[in-house]
């Protein structure tokens, strides 16, 4: 369908730099906008951890110390949120999804098709396992080459930039590996299950 | 924040592109306006929800952003307030340019979270900034118009608490229709903090929203309200960390932010 035009509207002039690399309906920021659904949560280190768990059951744990061991890389990425903004060639660092599944894998710890992201606060949300691995998702504690700050989610938040930034999970603590997908904290309140935002896939219903 | 069910779904139906047609502009203060709209089928929404609004220009180039649904569910048109934001691309477009008759797309509703309906009861606390009022005064407005809670008596109503946090008296979104909610109600109260401009005969507060004002107009935590917190990004992430350091339920304490990182009003 062909949306009417809006009479009147030119727009801000397009940006060479953007071009390509915004997805339809989204514009560029240079801002860094915090979006949750509540108040922000905030943990000791001393008391941090994370967690995954596999189908049956087996678990493998990481302190903050021992989590911080773990080989770390540099991500760089543009991040693009259901709201509309995205923001060009961020940089942040963490630990691969990869590394924590190999490092798993020695303690038995198989994964599932599904994985369901736990949150200080409460949230959660669901990806499929195709999505964090072979490169795709990490576990990351800075951005910007600071440690991640409480309101963007530190101390620990997932990245999972080719999917909107909801999946992004803030304050992350634990990934469930799944045999069945469930949806969480935005996938039940009305937004897209998967959510990719080149085929704008911002709420349930979007092809 | 409660952790989502686990129930699946029916197969959604896809959130429609709707054309609306303006109905009315109100302005409400020199930087915002009221979009009253007709929309033909409209599925009916709940307060506190949003709509996404998509602008086409003539080369094909559109741009969409999100507003908060300001009318009841009740009410036969949808409002949208919008704040004009100088360098925004759209909100210029809809406060200076947009004329009563033209058409507008729109879909929605949006969101299933930020919302609030006399079922879920009170007391019920607000607190906004700015045009973050927009959503908090559909849940007024609803409050005031659902059926058995008005007008056979004042005692019906849901307790309400809004606190409104403006720059100035001149900025105050919805101020004499605020003035006359609580003049039919009361069960409802409504205290504004003016943090740049008081007017010489104010009396009110005068500074950023803080611990200390959460605490002089807020219920106390034991009364478990139902906390709704929507305005700029710094002024909802200050309000919902004293809420909790006041020992609110993080989990009642529900916020909705927009704009840029910029300052709170």
């Amino acid at each position: 369908m062909t949306a009417p035009f809006s009479r009147g509207f030119r727009g801000r002039p397009r940006s060479a730099a953007a071009s390509g690399r915004l997805p339809p309906g989204q514009y560029e920021t240079r801002e860094f906008p915090v979006l949750s659904a509540g108040p922000t949560p905030r943990v000791a280190l001393g008391a941090w951890d994370f967690t995954l768990r596999g189908p049956a059951g087996t678990t493998m744990r990481w302190t903050w110390d021992e989590f911080q061991a773990l080989p770390h890389e540099p991500v760089t990425a543009d991040i693009h949120c259901v709201t509309k903004w995205s923001k060009l060639g961020t940089v942040w660092e963490g630990v691969s999804l990869d590394t924590l599944l190999a490092e798993s894998a020695v303690r038995g710890l198989a994964p599932a098709p599904y994985v369901l992201a736990g949150c200080d606060g409460g949230y959660t949300t669901n990806l499929p396992l195709a999505d964090v691995t072979g490169g795709k998702a990490w576990v990351v504690v800075s951005y910007g080459g600071e440690p991640l700050a409480p309101e963007h989610g530190g101390p620990a938040r997932l990245l999972v930039p080719h999917l909107y930034f909801w999946k992004s999970a803030k304050w992350i603590r634990r990934l469930h590996f799944q045999e069945r997908d469930q949806p969480g904290f935005w996938e039940s309140h009305g937004y897209h299950n998967y959510g990719d935002p080149w085929r704008e896939q911002r709420y349930a219903g979007d092809e | 924040m409660t952790a989502a069910a686990a129930t699946p779904r029916p197969a959604a139906q896809r959130v429609a592109w709707r054309t609306a047609v303006v109905a009315d502009i109100v302005p409400e203060t020199p930087r915002a306006r009221t979009l009253v709209l007709d929309l033909p089928g409209w599925p009916g929404h709940r307060a506190g929800q949003h709509v996404d609004v998509r602008l086409t220009a003539e080369d094909g180039y559109q741009a969409q952003r999100s507003y908060s649904i300001a009318s009841a569910p009740e009410e036969a048109r949808l409002a949208l307030t919008v704040e004009r934001l100088d360098d925004g691309e759209v909100s210029p477009y809809l406060t200076d340019e947009l004329r009563v008759g033209d058409r507008l797309e729109l879909r929605g509703p949006i969101g299933g979270y930020f919302v609030w309906h006399v079922a879920i009861g009170g007391p019920l606390l607000l607190v906004g900034g700015g045009s973050g009022i927009a959503p908090l005064m559909a849940m007024l407005r609803h409050r005031a118009t659902a059926p058995g809670t008005a007008p056979t008596g004042a005692q019906r109503h849901i307790p309400a608490r809004l606190l409104y946090s403006s720059r100035s008296w001149d900025e105050v979104i919805y101020r004499d229709e605020l003035a006359r909610l609580v003049a039919d109600d009361p069960a409802l109260e409504v205290a504004v903090t003016l943090t740049r401009e008081q007017p010489e005969w104010w009396t009110g507060f005068r500074r950023r929203i803080d611990r200390m004002m959460l605490a002089e107009v807020a219920w106390p935590p034991a009364e478990r309200p139902h906390v709704f917190v929507c305005g700029p990004t710094l002024l909802v992430e200050a309000v919902a960390t004293a809420l909790v350091a006041l020992g609110h339920d993080p989990a009642r304490v529900k916020t909705e932010r927009f704009g840029p990182t910029g300052g709170a009003a």
